[in-house]
């Protein structure tokens, strides 16, 4: 570890904990869901919608457990996190009940399934649910060191995770993409948790391998290239990440393992060669699949020039349509519930749902929810910085690594900045496995930056070190 | 390990950087190209979102109107009382297909969007109001384009009548015409009225009044005699021509075929009354044709600009043909076309002593308090010949309809000036020959407030010149008929 003076980590003196002004937050990110969710209903309907006072009050409810459990089970936790992530999720909830009120996905939804169902009371109880979730997480994992000892199960869940959608008669087949499997009714996207319990592989993994992989290496046109067998573990996850991509086509999982895995290597063993490695790796891969899968095919020339192929390639109407989503909110939006982002049909809740943002809050709203965004993964690096212990510092870099590439392969998906990839926004998007994933993510970073800031242990009093009396030849 | 952290966090930014650029470039750089481009279907949403305005007639009749609609896209489409009958004023807006002529020429005001609506948009914004469309007031004589439509009846053919006082167009018919309501909106019913209507073979959705050109036949004579007086080549209308028969074209050995008899020297009143080819091929050949193309011009020919708002085709008379081209042409063959609405000018301007008026159909732009945004101010835009000249000629028409080939136009107790024609087109005229009729009416102080241009197309006209007489006069003067009762009432 680097010498690096930081305040913010080891010292006996007591720290605020900052707990009064999460609540303070948390009174926002209560009320601006319920002003928006007043404005939606307003804007459709013309009156304020039925149950807003109920809604207000759950999700008020639900911010106050968070709270109180935080307050009570991890006193120093970082203060900003709960507040947006609370936020983020009550402003996702308007944007699903704004397009449950969109009659033309009424419609679609009608002519494809027979029936529509409203998406948003079923995403308030996964909320619920994934409240719930983050207070048994910190209830339950009281030092995330813990989870140290799970290194080799949870690659084995990991993979067990990655592979089930896969599994005949498990998996489900949605719109080409192979990322959902159904149980008893239920859609279930494993790779959302896939995804942190993969970081625990990496960070139990790397912390234990760290000095081998960083230090016996060999010096070649001034990098430090590892030895060959030090190359199996970023090989094996390579290859699994290209398998995911080949057999579940999902281009934004893969992307996320891979690059997660790099960001953990290279923060372990600060060694450079490492990107430059991974980079290679990844572009190589990127060119092999893309030239090849005719799925991702789609997506890249979609992505080169929407409007070329708008009428012939449904890839490309999607992302043409976002575009214009995007073009025609304009500077300042036009305002909830007063937009067309539902012209986009498939997927406007869940994947596209930054459209709507996009149109109905404008360019100052996209800002704001990218700032938001920003924050969270600023807070969770200024965790894995404060953090006192290797596996958390691995860990906690991670899942913010994790957390901002998905939000960089989502948001550049939809709006034309890199090819599409099936993804979902964090927090905003409808589903259920997304929500509950991420509010365990957040609940990880909480209870560790809640180790890192709590006050270190006065130092036992040497029982002997006054009696100890020094001889001195006289 | 916090170096590696701070640049993977510096990284991170660079992420949230990216997208912050991007949306930036997205919303604020390529806003206004991405909002308006042809697949973002928000623009025709917005059109289709309030009620739209109405395009109303003289009289205060809208014939149009807006109907509540149960499809998701668009809240409200377009609707036409007796579409068939107006189309040829109003064009059509429809969700799928576009919009055309007055429907939109003047959607910013129909729609309510126009920057000369502000003032109301920013009041109903306090007022809670919603947006309403703003209406066009035409100038349209609803008998006068009834009388049209009816008599045209299921023959192909167009009218166009203007009030030659101020150029306000009373009557813009075209048959057989296409009713704009039928594929007003975006369904399946609609495609299908669209997809038969483009491909149907008499060509349904033209605008045969403003939008086709025909060879004018002999009513293009009447040109040809003002272009005469204009330049001195006649003085007396009732003095003999030079005229030998048969008249061989200038340069050619081709006789000038006559179709009526009594035309060697034949003096320019009775050439016109029977409609002898030889007499004004050689009076357009005395003229000259530069003095042919001058005189043609200032009656509207060859200026492809006619507004009124909705654009006319030009109408052509050929400014470099050869000499016999020129003879041909004087009579309103060869390369001679004039749409209907070319054809009414010419009566109008000699109705009107003279002064030709620029034509228009918009009379008034209201905002939807009924306030008026702009109104129309006739203008005049050209003299194509002297009071003096004009008043000859119309001693001519009013001639030729009470002695001449145009007697069917005979209104009793009123002044009517008129000319017929028959035009044969096709090659070695082979086709059947379109029939023609311009005539005016007079009030008795002697204004004229009806000017009117019927063709008839693909008629079983005979080639005789009677023929637009037989089939085209009867309409216009039903038509003026129309306009002479409904100004008295």
């Amino acid at each position: 570890m680097s010498v690096v003076t930081n305040t913010t980590t080891i010292g006996a003196i007591e720290l605020p904990s900052r707990r009064n002004t999460e609540l303070l937050l948390l009174g926002f990110a209560v009320v601006i869901p319920i002003f928006a969710y007043a404005n939606v209903g307003l804007a459709i309907h013309g009156e304020l919608p039925p149950g807003m006072f109920l809604y207000g009050l759950g999700l008020g409810a639900l911010a106050g457990v968070a709270h109180l459990v935080v307050r009570r089970y991890a006193k120093y936790a970082d203060p900003l996190l709960l507040p947006i992530a609370t936020l983020l999720n009550g402003l996702g909830l308007v944007l699903i009940w704004r397009l449950d009120q969109s009659e033309r996905l009424q419609n679609l939804a009608k002519r494809q399934f027979g029936l529509f169902t409203e998406s948003a009371p079923r995403q308030m109880l996964y909320t619920a649910l994934a409240i719930a979730l983050f207070s048994v997480v910190l209830l339950v994992l009281k030092d995330h060191r813990v989870l140290q000892r799970f290194t080799y199960i949870s690659m084995a869940a990991a993979l067990v995770l990655l592979i089930l959608p896969v599994v005949p008669g498990l998996g489900a087949d949605v719109f080409g993409a192979k990322i959902w499997i159904s149980v008893g009714g239920f859609s279930i996207q494993p790779g959302e948790f896939a995804k942190i319990v993969i970081a625990i592989f990496f960070a139990g993994y790397l912390m234990v391998k760290r000095d081998a992989l960083a230090l016996a290496s060999r010096r070649f046109m001034g990098l430090y290239l590892p030895r060959g067998r030090d190359l199996g573990p970023i090989l094996m996850i390579w290859a699994m990440s290209l398998l995911v991509l080949v057999f579940e086509n999902d281009l934004g999982t893969s992307l996320l393992f891979f690059g997660m895995f790099v960001i953990m290597l290279y923060v372990a063993t600060e060694r450079t060669s490492w990107i430059v490695i991974g980079l290679l790796m990844s572009i190589g891969g990127a060119v092999v699949v893309g030239a090849t899968a005719s799925h991702v095919k789609a997506r890249v020339t979609a992505w080169l020039d929407p409007f070329d192929c708008y009428s012939t390639s449904g890839a490309c109407e999607q992302v043409g349509q976002s575009i214009m989503s995007f073009g025609s909110g304009g500077v300042l939006g036009a305002g909830w519930g007063q937009g067309n982002s539902d012209l986009i049909g498939f997927a406007a809740n869940s994947d596209f749902i930054f459209s709507t943002v996009g149109e109905e809050l404008g360019l100052a709203g996209v800002m704001a929810f990218l700032l938001l965004y920003g924050l969270i993964i600023e807070r969770g690096v200024r965790t894995a910085l404060a953090a006192r212990d290797p596996f958390g510092k691995l860990f906690a870099i991670g899942l913010s690594g994790a957390f901002a590439l998905q939000i960089f392969v989502v948001a550049g998906g939809v709006m034309g900045l890199i090819p599409l990839t099936g993804m979902t926004m964090p927090f905003l998007a409808s589903g259920g496995s997304s929500v509950l994933a991420n509010w365990v993510l957040i609940a990880i970073l909480i209870r560790i930056s809640d180790t890192a800031r709590r006050p270190a242990p006065a130092p036992a009093p040497s029982p002997d070190s006054e009696m100890t009396q020094v001889v001195r030849p006289s | 390990m916090n170096k590696p952290l701070r640049r993977i966090s510096l990284f991170c930014g660079l992420l949230v950087l990216a997208l912050l650029v991007r949306t930036n470039w997205l919303q604020y750089v390529q806003a206004e190209e991405l909002s308006t481009r042809k697949e973002n279907r928000r623009v025709q949403i917005a059109q289709y979102a309030t009620q739209r305005g109405n395009i109303i007639v003289k009289g205060g009749a809208p014939i149009t109107g807006s109907a509540t609609t149960d499809g998701s896209d668009y809240k409200y489409k377009r609707t036409y009382t007796d579409g068939p009958l107006w189309a040829p004023v109003t064009g059509y807006a429809s969700q799928a297909f576009g919009s055309t002529q007055l429907e939109s020429l003047e959607d910013g005001i129909l729609t309510g969007n126009d920057d000369r609506l502000f003032f109301d948009r920013t009041v109903g914004m306090f007022t809670g109001e919603k947006k309403q469309g703003g209406n066009v007031v035409t100038t349209l004589n609803p008998a006068a384009q009834k009388a049209a439509f009816e008599k045209l009846g299921d023959k192909v053919g167009a009218v166009a009548a203007i009030d030659p006082r101020t150029g306000a167009i009373l009557a813009l018919v075209s048959t057989p015409s296409y009713d704009p309501s039928s594929f007003a909106g975006n369904s399946k019913n609609d495609e299908k009225a669209w997809v038969s209507l483009k491909d149907s073979q008499d060509k349904k959705l033209v605008n045969r009044a403003l939008r086709e050109t025909y060879p004018p036949g002999s009513t293009f004579k009447v040109v040809t005699a003002a272009a005469a007086l204009e330049n001195s080549v006649v003085t007396d209308i009732n003095a003999p021509t030079d005229t030998p028969e048969p008249y061989i074209l200038p340069g050619t050995k081709t006789p000038m075929v006559n179709h009526a008899s009594g035309c060697e020297k034949a003096s320019l009143n009775k050439a016109l009354e029977v409609s002898c080819n030889s007499v004004f091929a050689n009076v357009g050949d005395k003229v000259g044709r530069d003095n042919m193309v001058k005189t043609a011009e200032k009656f509207g020919f060859n200026d492809d600009k006619i507004d009124t708002p909705v654009r006319a085709f030009s109408s052509v008379y050929d400014k470099t043909m050869s000499r016999d081209g020129n003879a041909q042409s004087s009579i309103g063959q060869f390369n001679t076309a004039a749409t209907p609405l070319q054809m009414a000018m010419v009566t109008s301007a000699i109705a009107n002593d003279g002064k030709l008026m620029k034509p228009y159909m918009v009379d008034q732009l209201t905002a939807p308090n009924l306030d008026v945004i702009e109104k129309h101010e006739p203008q005049e835009m050209s003299r194509p010949l002297s009071a003096a000249n004009a008043q000859k000629l119309q001693q001519m028409m009013v001639n030729v309809v009470e002695k001449g080939t145009g007697d069917k136009a005979k209104i009793k107790d009123v002044t009517v000036g008129g000319k017929t024609g028959t035009a044969q087109h096709g090659e070695k005229n082979a086709k059947r020959p379109y029939a023609w009729f311009i005539s005016y009416a007079e009030n008795p102080d002697g204004s004229s407030p009806v000017a009117v241009a019927v063709v008839v197309e693909d008629s079983d006209a005979s080639r005789e010149d009677i023929s637009g007489g037989g089939l085209a006069a009867p309409v216009a003067k039903a038509v003026m008929e129309a306009v002479l009762k409904s100004n008295k009432g």
